[in-house]
């Protein structure tokens, strides 16, 4: 150091004597903002420092905190992990709820928009220890269940019902070979008979010159007398030439998105083959309409309020008649439907003749069917909605259940 | 020591004798040059040219072939020609400080007992005296002052011939081994 001083003796007694100068000068020379230049070069030199200073305390501590100081971050990771396991499982758990949701709503529209009367039933378990594709849902005679009734979903029919309990049912699939229901074509409206099978089921009785071609829709025909007609069964994936009857096999679409929630069709109504394929299997669901606050026809209240016991009006016209003849039951005290499927309970029969609505706006079974007008596909609601049949509306429940009481049996459909 | 005006560069270091001044000449004659700049020019004004401090820096500088003495008679002569005008103290000072020291290392290089020497040294120093005070003028006080390259030009020569000839004189003063 001393060498050094020597050295540069010079230029070092300079310098110094040169910055004495100058903070001297600084000391009294303002700059145009009357701040002494000593305060503006005090400033000018220390910020960077003591920037440069801060930049290095805060690395310092980062580094301390990210890379010395580590004891806890084990702890932390194991702590982290378990939080994201549990996350992880709650976010399957509500995934599955969702998933459930979703489809009793579909369940409820459906339920809400086919004409035929249906209660809704979960799967309990399969059929453990047999060799048939049956499972148990969790309706039984209790629910009104009955042998032989259908068993379908929104997407199409899933079963039918063999054997009754109290508080179950067995119900026999579309995929066990003993299955068997009518069918028809969408197209051709060729009529066949459905024979069950895994993964798919086979068409039989389907004749040589009938036209099939795979794609085509098959709908349940009602000649079973178990399933409506008009329900979606499946689609068809191979057709082969055969004598004297085509070979055709059919993919279910009932069991598309497994079996969980399923309707067991108490009183069925037939409906029309629809032309066009349920392309569309999502549900919308619009949000409720407005309470109804001027002169309702359906209801007959002139004044504005809805009848007393009045209840929303369903979505098809045979659900506002069935409604309407259900308010007018209770105004009189009388209960509809309580007992066995078709039977009233009362002791006197309801007087249907004063019904509280324009007649014209009743329908009756000679009445012309309402079209109802299908939206377009892509609009909401989606086209294609299951359930809501052909777009015209058969007869009202209360007459497929004179119907069913007239064939004998309530779980027996009428021939369509 | 030879005062023949043959030779402008010297051959070694040993030929660059250092010249001594007794003490009150050391003192006293910044002083009288000082005076001279502040009262001088007030009597008569023509005489406002005469940059004498100046020229009694670069003759010690050059004489005493010392930066470090160079630098302090620099710095001691501007502060004092400073205090006794109205700029901030350190404006000459600074300057003188760097003519002093510049004065002395050139004086370890050159003939500075050569006349035209002394007269190009004297002539070369005004010229960075004005300019550099000029620079520092607008750098720290914002004094927007013309830069009147010809003007410290002509000054210069005058001041050089002055030089010279105080130069001779304080020759004079000082004392030869």
């Amino acid at each position: 150091m001393e060498s050094f001083l020597n050295r540069y003796r010079n230029i070092t007694v300079l310098l110094l004597v040169i910055f004495a100068q100058l903070v001297l000068l600084a000391v009294q020379v303002k700059n145009d903002q009357h701040v002494r230049f000593i305060r503006v070069w005090a400033v000018t030199l220390v910020s960077p420092m003591a920037r440069l200073v801060e930049g290095m305390r805060g690395s310092s501590l980062s580094f301390v905190r990210n890379y010395i100081t580590l004891h806890d971050a084990d702890a932390e990771n194991r702590r982290l992990q378990a939080e994201n396991d549990r996350l992880k499982l709650e976010n399957i758990f509500l995934t599955n709820q969702l998933n459930t949701a979703d489809r009793a709503k579909a369940l409820q529209v459906f339920q809400q928009r086919t004409p035929s009367k249906t209660l809704a039933a979960s799967v309990l378990s399969n059929g453990i220890g047999t060799s048939r594709n049956v499972v148990y849902v969790d309706r039984g005679s209790t629910s009104g269940v009955m042998q032989e009734m259908a068993v379908v979903t929104p997407d199409g029919i899933i079963g039918k019902v063999t054997n009754v309990y109290p508080g179950a049912s067995e119900v026999l699939l579309i995929t066990d070979s003993e299955f068997g229901a009518g069918v028809v074509s969408a197209k051709g409206h060729v009529h066949g008979t459905l024979k069950g099978g895994t993964p798919l089921c086979k068409v039989d009785f389907v004749a040589f010159e009938d036209k099939v071609e795979p794609g085509d829709w098959f709908y349940t025909s009602g000649d079973d007398r178990i399933f409506p007609r008009g329900m979606p069964v499946g689609v068809v994936k191979s057709v082969r030439p055969g004598q004297p009857y085509k070979e055709i096999t059919l993919e279910p679409s009932g069991t598309a998105r497994g079996l969980e929630d399923v309707l067991i069709v108490l009183e069925g109504i037939h409906q029309e083959i629809p032309d066009t394929p349920p392309a569309n299997q999502q549900v919308y669901l619009a949000p409720p309409p407005p309470a109804i606050t001027d002169s309702n026809p359906d209801t007959g209240a002139a004044d504005g309020s809805a009848a007393p016991g009045a209840r929303p009006s369903p979505g098809t016209q045979a659900d506002e008649a069935r409604a309407l003849y259900q308010n007018a039951a209770e105004a009189a005290g009388i209960v509809l439907g309580g007992g066995p499927t078709g039977m009233v309970r009362t002791d006197r029969p309801p007087d249907f003749t004063k019904l509280p609505v324009d007649p014209r706006t009743v329908p009756s079974a000679t009445q012309a069917p309402v079209r109802v007008p299908i939206p377009a596909k892509g609009t909401a609601p989606p086209a294609g909605m299951k359930g809501t049949g052909g777009p015209e509306l058969k007869p009202t429940p209360d007459a497929v259940r004179r119907a069913n009481q007239a064939a004998g049996g309530p779980g027996r459909m009428p021939p369509p | 020591m030879t005062y023949s005006g043959g030779r402008m560069l010297l051959s070694s270091q040993r030929e660059g004798q250092v010249s001594r001044f007794r003490g009150w000449v050391t003192f006293l004659v910044p002083l009288l040059a000082i005076l001279f700049q502040v009262y001088v020019p007030t009597l008569f004004p023509k005489m406002k040219f005469l940059e004498m401090p100046l020229l009694v820096v670069v003759y010690l500088g050059l004489m005493r072939r010392d930066p470090v003495s160079g630098l302090l008679v620099g710095a001691a002569v501007g502060l004092a020609q400073d205090s006794w005008s109205k700029n901030p103290l350190g404006m000459f000072g600074i300057t003188k400080t760097l003519v002093g020291y510049f004065a002395a290392s050139i004086g370890m290089k050159l003939d500075v007992d050569n006349v035209l020497m002394r007269f190009l040294l004297a002539f070369f120093f005004y010229v960075f005296h004005q300019a550099f005070y000029w620079v520092m003028e607008r750098a720290l006080l914002s004094h927007l002052s013309p830069f009147d390259l010809p003007s410290w030009l002509a000054l210069g020569v005058l001041n050089a011939l002055v030089g010279a000839a105080l130069f001779h004189f304080l020759d004079k003063l000082r004392i030869t081994a």
